[in-house]
């Protein structure tokens, strides 16, 4: 067994290279007054599928534009493999880019359009129509080189324009929110196809997207931002179990987050003093803040268990629980059935009201939760992360 | 009768109504019978022009053979050619820039270009007249096709800004994606432009130039001003001969532009069609 306090197994990726294909260094980009990225210090390794996750307007876009070419940043320096790219024009820079429009040329046929770049780079005919092929063979888009692209399905069209980038073998490719115009079921179908072509063409992948569940599910690693600035940058696993501030806490997954005060900090365990939950929260791992300071305990739904409580039972103290746990009390407020599994919404003594999941195991719920039915929530005390921001 | 057609009109569907079915009728009526008893009476078999008297091809062979007239179409149709061609090429420029760029002044450019199209044709005219009256004479006597120059130029500057509001309208929903793309492939920034905003445009630039000839080709006010003895142009001439008497001939020779406008209007829509059908067909 591993240290519980360590991430899960990242993903295998054995394609991905020690050396940084993407470096930026001190990265700032203003528009007048507004701070579109501010002083971003990021490197991409040769290999990854990398995402740059945040929300609306936290300025993933333009951080990959200025990779493209299409801004230039107000201060700091772009690496693309190794090479300062500050004055290459977006015609003269080793990558592309899939537009969140797609952007195929509506007065071309497909093959055509995948042809673009290799008649813009002066490759001569033959190998022109072989390399075409061979790349609309790749997106599974075989004998549709004939076509408008208005004859084609949004799917379809997204595939022209992943061939018409690829076909150019680009050191890296930029995707801009490739997969927000499709409709669900086919999100899904596209993000293990994305995966898979990324493994089998071997290059540099950075998509940007809004999307926490399709970053973790995609990316080998994650950038978050906010408001300009880099927030936290980890593997999916790292970032949804260890985020480092309440912002990423909360946008990467759905959290139950309580504000409190740090009380005892040991080496091998800590408390956390809180006016949300009745009983202090019990943590197994030290935690490296000054005693006293202002902390918050941040604990997925999943990870809280529920149990029902008799009525009239008391509340349970904190030295009566089983080793290692914490308990609180609380009463069944909502219910919300998704199906694949129910979320339930807990009033707590304090007033405070906490969720949790549980998976729809069988197909009747043998243990019966309802309405204002009285539970006790019960977590490891090593399932909170304690964030210091 | 079918169920749908009897029922009570929507509130919309004027067109179901006698009183608009009658405004409808009159429009048509005052729009397309002087057309018609036009085109019918160039085939009247006589002088006098107003009681048929027989079918006759005579007045279309009059028209033929009268060298001044056929001179005139001549002159007609060079001077919408090159305005056609000038006016393309302005509008669409001026509309590029004006969608694409910000400069000082910007304002007062778009202004400055709709003026042609609000100012009255009969002040464009006179002003015509004083300028290469008065300020710059187009020198007489030059070789055809410069002898027209006076002429296309007044035409070229009331047209093009037809042509540069057509193409505008249209580049209003270019996708600048679609731009970024072919950079990102390697285009350079005229290559780009040719390969994607102009085909992009085309639609605009076909509307624009079939308005611009037909702008030139019918236009009287502007062109009788700025016309000289030996520049004379089909309408102008066809005026002239009203100015004896409305005889047959006339009626052919308007028949002869009605079919030659609408011919190339026909065309140029096909033209335009068969393009976007491409598009839907492989
Ligand atoms: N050309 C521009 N001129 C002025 N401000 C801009 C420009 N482009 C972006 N911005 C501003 O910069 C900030 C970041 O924009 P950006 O497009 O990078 O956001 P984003 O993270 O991609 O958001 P979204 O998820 O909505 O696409 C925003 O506040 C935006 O208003
Ligand atoms: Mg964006």
């Amino acid at each position: 067994m591993t240290d519980l306090a360590t991430a899960p197994a990242a993903k295998p990726t054995p394609h991905v290279k020690e050396n940084a294909i993407i470096r930026f260094e001190n990265i700032t980009k203003r528009y007048g007054k507004v701070v579109a990225v501010d002083n971003v210090n990021l490197e991409i390794r040769e290999g990854e599928f990398f995402a740059l996750l945040g929300p609306s307007g936290c300025g993933k876009t333009t951080l990959l534009r200025m990779l493209a070419g299409f801004e230039t940043p107000t201060e700091g320096r772009v690496f693309i493999d190794g090479k300062d790219v500050a004055e290459l024009p977006p015609n003269k820079r080793p990558v592309n880019m899939v537009f969140q429009s797609y952007a195929v040329f509506p007065h071309m046929k497909v093959a055509d359009n995948v042809a673009y770049g290799l008649k813009m780079d002066g490759v001569d005919g033959g190998e022109i129509k072989r390399r075409v092929e061979e790349a609309l063979e790749l997106v599974k888009l075989g004998g549709y080189g004939d076509r408008m692209p208005d004859q084609l399905s949004g799917g379809q069209r997204q595939r022209v324009a992943l061939a018409r980038a690829l076909v150019k073998r680009p050191r890296v490719l930029l995707l801009d929110e490739p997969l927000s115009a499709l409709d669900a079921k086919l999100r899904d179908q596209m993000r293990s196809e994305l995966t898979s072509l990324q493994e089998k063409v071997g290059i540099t992948f950075i998509m940007v997207t809004h999307d926490q569940d399709e970053a973790l599910a995609i990316a080998t690693r994650c950038a978050v931002m906010n408001r300009g600035l880099l927030a936290q940058v980890a593997t999916p696993a790292d970032l949804y179990e260890f985020p480092n501030s309440r912002f990423v806490a909360d946008f990467v997954g759905s959290v139950n987050m309580f504000e409190g005060v740090l009380d005892k900090d040991e080496q091998d365990h800590a408390i956390v003093r809180t006016q949300e939950l009745s009983a202090p929260v019990y943590l197994d791992h030290g935690v490296t803040g000054a005693k006293g300071s202002t902390v918050w305990v941040a604990l997925r739904p999943e990870k809280i268990e529920m149990h029902k409580r008799p009525e009239g039972s008391s509340p349970m103290k904190m030295e009566d629980a089983p080793a290692g746990t914490n308990v609180v009390a609380g009463v069944i407020r909502d219910i919300v059935y998704l199906g694949s599994e129910t979320i339930f919404e807990i009033e707590l003594e304090s007033g405070r009201r906490v969720r949790t999941f549980r998976s729809n195991l069988t197909r009747y719920d043998q243990e019966d939760f309802t309405w204002d039915e009285p539970v006790w929530l019960a977590w490891h005390a090593c399932s909170p992360a304690v964030l210091l921001s | 009768m079918s169920r749908v057609a009897r029922e009570k009109p929507g509130p919309l569907e004027y067109h179901r109504r006698w009183p608009l079915q009658l405004i409808v009728g009159a429009t048509f009526f005052f729009l397309y019978f002087p057309l018609i008893i036009l085109m019918v009476f160039s085939f009247n078999d006589s002088r006098r022009n107003i009681v048929w008297q027989g079918f006759t091809f005579d007045y279309y062979e009059k028209v033929f053979k009268n060298a001044e007239l056929i001179e005139a179409f001549g002159n007609s149709l060079t001077i919408a050619f090159f305005c056609t061609i000038i006016s393309v090429i302005l509008g669409a420029l001026t509309a590029v820039m004006l969608w694409r760029f910000r400069f000082p002044g910007k304002t007062a450019v778009e202004g400055a270009m709709a003026l042609p199209i609000v100012v009255p044709e009969i002040c464009m005219g006179v002003a015509m007249l004083v300028f290469f009256a008065k300020i710059m004479p187009w020198p007489s006597g030059m070789p055809w096709p410069l002898n027209l120059g006076a002429i296309i130029i007044a035409h070229v500057s009331f047209a093009f800004p037809f042509v540069a509001t057509v193409v505008r309208a249209r580049l209003a929903s270019f996708n600048r994606e679609l731009e970024e793309a072919a950079k990102d492939l390697g285009a350079s920034e005229w290559r780009t432009f040719w390969d994607v905003l102009v085909p992009h445009m085309q639609p605009g630039l076909i509307a624009g130039a079939l308005l611009a000839f037909t702008l030139s080709l019918d236009d009287f006010v502007i062109t009788f001003f700025t016309a000289g003895p030996d520049t004379i142009t089909f309408p102008v001439k066809v005026y002239s001969m009203l100015r004896f008497s409305v005889t047959p001939e006339v009626n052919a020779a308007s028949t002869i532009l009605i079919v030659v406008t609408v011919a190339l209007t026909a065309i140029g829509l096909h033209l335009q069609n068969q393009s976007e059908n491409k598009k839907l067909k492989p």
